[in-house]
């Protein structure tokens, strides 16, 4: 597989050289492939959210470097500039961050800012706009007219219209209700088998990284203690109990089932999963 | 009378538009709340269920029907202090609830403003803060304490109006894994062992499943009213009106839809394995 963002050796450290110094992130490597749907998971304060501000060139390292296909993006200014619009960052609770007088130019915004011309800018906004599920006479409303859940999807909308390469969302979900979050999970997902985008979610849910993403990250304590397939990751459920992560409530009752003297295959983390599991052993359907 | 703490009775509700009224928001709802008990209220988004909380001490007054709270109907005027000394409010973003600079201060606002002496707020704010394990907390500045953290301060400056009842409306969605079975666990001391009648709003279905008794609202009205075990078993009806079921329940579900005979009202890990393997040892 083919790298589109990469760190090597990134460390960042807060406040440095007052006394409240913090290092956030401590010899990082980390790497996000070509059309890849990849989770992040940790906890608050384990240094994610410091992670992927360096992804689009939010933060600057204090030591270590951040490549974008490959180059340095602080190696030069337009790099670090392109950057920042192929990568995109969608905040916590994005829905704040809505200011303009109509849904529309607030999804136009960043297209704008691209330099493109009217043309270009208004398909990028429906585009955007549908993918998000937004209908159109809901374009020219203002953004505060909308429900929470529809703000969201506009500002989500807005970095979707500037169709970078990769679209990096931290917690998406957060404060939805199931409807909701399902709703937002395959906007996501829509974006990313149309693109072929890479796909990078930072969540705090274990069930939703574990039906969501192709392969995972844990950021504990500025640095990368696991990262592999989902069914790597949650073998190591007392190290990430720990960390205040857990695993998923499949793995957790596997696990006791197995404690239990039933020979089973504790790697399960999805309901799928169990289900199929299940039902072999008891010689009905096919695993 | 009776020891119901709160009750609804055909509480209607809209709200009012300038172009006149809005749809109907609460739609005849009838619930009794128990004095000591602690009660889960699930909904999806716009489900009525935070317009039912509101209700519960007078920020929002019935467009139909009527409230008690502790008998007092929440209509008269003058009976809003009561009413609000009785029944206490944690919302859900810890930051706009929070207007004190130093923790203890933040906590003392609300008794302040009671007219409680001196050195009984002194006492309230002490046994508040240790009620919500942030005593050590008590000179620290808000701003600068995990959401977690600030929820319980905000809990805390409720408790130290010593209401018998604590409404809290999501008062985790803001919050991370460690921050919620933080807030959820005070929750539930508060309600144990000290006798505070809880209303917790959530879409959370783990939360609720750790209520004495649960009640779904679905379109402003009551749909489901039960034991977590017994409403969480209607898995059709809930998702029908847009809400999931816990995994364990969901897992079990559909292994009966395959013909398993297992039971659907083993909610816990330790329940779900036990039905499990008494299905595999069948």
């Amino acid at each position: 597989m083919e790298a589109i963002i990469e760190t090597k050796q990134l460390s960042h450290i807060y406040s440095a050289g007052t006394p409240f110094e913090r290092g956030a992130l401590l010899d990082v490597d980390f790497t996000a492939y070509k059309g890849e749907y990849l989770g992040i998971i940790g906890h608050t304060g384990s240094g994610k959210s410091t992670l992927i501000q360096h992804l689009n060139g939010l933060l600057k390292p204090t030591s270590g470097q951040v490549l974008f296909q490959g180059e340095d993006i602080w190696s030069d200014p337009k790099l670090t500039r392109l950057t920042r619009f192929q990568v995109g960052l969608v905040f916590q609770y994005p829905e704040y961050q809505l200011f303009e007088e109509t849904v529309y130019k607030d999804i136009a915004f960043g297209p704008r800012n691209m330099g493109l011309d009217e043309k270009e800018i208004d398909r990028r906004v429906r585009e955007a706009a549908y993918f998000v599920g937004l209908r159109d006479d809901q374009l020219d409303k203002s953004p505060f007219e909308l429900s929470g859940g529809q703000k969201r999807r506009v500002a989500i909308a807005g970095v979707i219209a500037m169709e970078p390469k990769v679209l990096i969302l931290d917690e998406p979900t957060a404060g939805l209700d199931p409807v909701g979050v399902e709703s937002i999970l395959g906007n996501i997902r829509d974006y990313h088998q149309v693109h072929n985008a890479t796909i990078i979610l930072v969540s705090h849910s274990m069930e939703e990284v574990a039906r969501t993403v192709d392969r995972l990250v844990v950021v504990n304590d500025g640095r990368i203690p696991f990262r592999g397939t989902p069914r790597e990751v949650f073998q190591h459920g007392d190290e990430l109990e720990r960390m205040g992560l857990g695993v998923p409530q499949m793995t957790r009752v596997f696990h006791r089932l197995r404690a239990m003297g039933v020979d089973i295959d504790p790697s399960v983390y999805t309901i799928d999963q169990a289900k199929a599991v299940i039902l072999s052993k008891l010689g009905k359907g096919a695993v | 009378m009776s020891n119901e703490i709160i009750q609804t009775q055909d509480l209607h509700f809209s709200y009012t538009t300038v172009e006149g009224t809005a749809p109907t928001v609460l739609n005849g709802v009838d619930i009794a709340i128990e004095e000591g008990s602690f009660v889960a209220i699930l909904g999806h988004n716009g489900s009525g269920k935070s317009t039912l909380a509101k209700h519960m001490n007078a920020i929002l007054l019935p467009s139909g029907g009527t409230v008690y709270v502790d008998g007092m109907d929440t209509a008269e005027e003058e009976k809003l202090l009561n009413i609000r000394r009785t029944v206490g409010m944690v919302f859900q973003n810890p930051d706009n609830q929070i207007v004190a600079n130093v923790v203890e201060e933040d906590v003392a606002f609300a008794p302040e403003n009671l007219g409680v002496p001196p050195a009984e707020i002194r006492q309230r704010v002490d046994d508040a803060l240790k009620a919500v394990g942030m005593y050590e907390f008590r000179e620290h500045a808000p701003h600068l304490l995990s959401g977690g953290q600030k929820q319980r301060i905000a809990i805390a400056g409720v408790i130290a109006m010593q209401p018998r009842c604590i409404v809290l409306d999501e008062p985790t969605a803001m919050l991370d894994p460690i921050g919620r079975s933080d807030v959820l666990r005070t929750i539930k001391t508060l309600n144990r062992e000290r006798g505070v009648t809880a209303v917790l709003i959530t879409h959370h279905m783990d939360e609720a499943a750790q209520a004495d008794r649960l009640i779904v609202m679905a379109k402003g009205k009551v749909v489901a009213d039960g034991a977590p075990k017994e409403v969480f078993s209607r898995v059709e009806e809930l998702k029908a009106v847009g809400l999931t079921v816990p995994h364990t329940t969901q897992l079990l579900w559909e292994l009966r839809q395959e013909g398993c005979d297992v039971p659907l009202d083993a909610l816990s890990d330790e329940e779900c394995a036990h039905a499990l393997y008494t299905l595999l040892k069948q």
